[in-house]
């Protein structure tokens, strides 16, 4: 089960500057703890995260084991023109999810 | 920890004279009570602030989506009795814990799901403290988010108020130190960099950063009570039911906050 959060303003005007939030559940096992008996627990990550408007790639992050649980990540870019916004997570034992959301831009 | 142990002990002298004198009636006065959000700094504020950063919830929509889910040899899902979550579970975690008349004791919310899976689902109880139960008891908290504190306050439920009451007083453990003595009397100073606060369970559960996950009132009570060095009860213990009892009475009329963030 995994969730995540998506914050895209749902209006903005042509050329203006433009906050992206994004939070996706994930518990980021680092690889490096061990349990109680010492054996290793396996990393459990995601590795990365793609943002693409209309199809068009606009933002990527690599994710390290550093990062903490439940990503978070922000970004900016500028409006041009109403569409979709599609986030891709992708992660350790096949992790894949995705999220979309529009914005109409006057 | 040795540090922090150390600080502990050399603050003892002083945490005791101030004990002393005011041992009869320390509860902080009603107009003085702060939620633990007051206490912390204005980013760790922020993310509680925005429900899009707010990492808690997450736990809130998983949460809905099992209260929506049909489990157990019923075959029912929470729905199917309560009704939609978002409009009827409102005001319901403000009341928790309750008093159950067939246990003939409080439950808190956690333990009433689970009351609920097994006298009505015909299901398992979800483990303590792990994802499911969480989100769950996250989600029905989340509907009472601004509403204020009321809780129980049935003669029946009187004893166990004054036994949480009492656990909170109590000086106990290697440390001799009651709950009292750090957030009665020192709740405006800082213990090795962090604030100490008034002990108001407003946000429960709560995400807090250092687990990484959100965590219940059980297991912050737990923390505090190894910090303290003195005996441990474990998840869904009467006397810990006991104590959040208590908790809830201190924080009567405050808004919740679920799913606060903390540090």
């Amino acid at each position: 089960m995994a969730s995540a959060l998506i914050n895209v303003p749902k209006k903005a005007k042509s050329g203006d500057i433009i906050e992206i939030k994004t939070l996706m559940s994930h518990i980021m096992e680092t690889g490096y703890r061990h349990t109680t008996s010492g054996k290793i627990v396996p990393r459990d990550i995601i590795t990365s995260l793609t943002c693409r408007f209309e199809g068009e790639e606009i933002f990527r992050a690599d994710l390290f084991p550093a990062t903490a649980a439940n990503p978070f990540v922000s970004f900016f870019t500028i409006a041009t023109k109403s569409g979709k916004f599609e986030f891709e997570w992708i992660g350790d034992n096949g992790f894949s999810e995705t999220a979309s959301a529009s914005i109409t831009v006057e | 920890m040795k540090f922090v142990a150390t600080i502990i002990l050399l603050s003892l002298p002083i945490a005791a004279g101030v004990a002393f004198h005011s041992s009869i009636a320390t509860e902080i006065p009603s107009a003085e009570r702060r939620s633990g959000y007051t206490f912390m700094g204005p980013e760790t504020r922020a993310m509680q602030d925005d429900d899009t950063t707010n990492p808690g919830m997450l736990g809130v929509l998983d949460g809905e989506a099992l209260w929506n889910r049909k489990v157990g040899s019923a075959d029912k899902s929470c729905a199917d009795c309560h009704g939609e979550g978002k409009r009827d579970m409102k005001g319901v975690a403000a009341r928790y814990p309750a008093f159950d008349k067939a246990l003939g004791r409080p439950v808190n919310l956690e333990q009433r799901i689970n009351l609920c899976r097994v006298r009505h689902q015909d299901a398992t109880p979800l483990p303590y403290e792990r994802h499911d139960l969480l989100a769950l008891t996250t989600f029905v908290a989340e509907q009472s988010r601004g509403m204020p504190i009321a809780p129980d306050n049935s003669p029946e439920i009187e004893p166990f108020i004054a036994k949480g009451r009492d656990f909170f007083m109590h000086r106990q453990g290697q440390l001799n130190l009651a709950c009292a003595n750090c957030h009665d009397d020192n709740w405006d100073k800082r213990l090795a960099g962090s604030a100490v606060t008034q002990a108001i369970p407003n946000g429960y559960p709560i995400y807090r950063l250092e687990w990484q996950s959100l965590g219940s009132l059980q297991r912050r009570l737990r923390n505090c009570i190894t910090g303290m060095r003195t005996l441990n009860y474990g998840f869904d213990a009467p006397e810990l039911v006991e104590l959040e009892l208590y908790l809830m009475t201190r924080a009567r009329g405050m808004p919740i906050e679920t799913p606060a963030v903390r540090p």
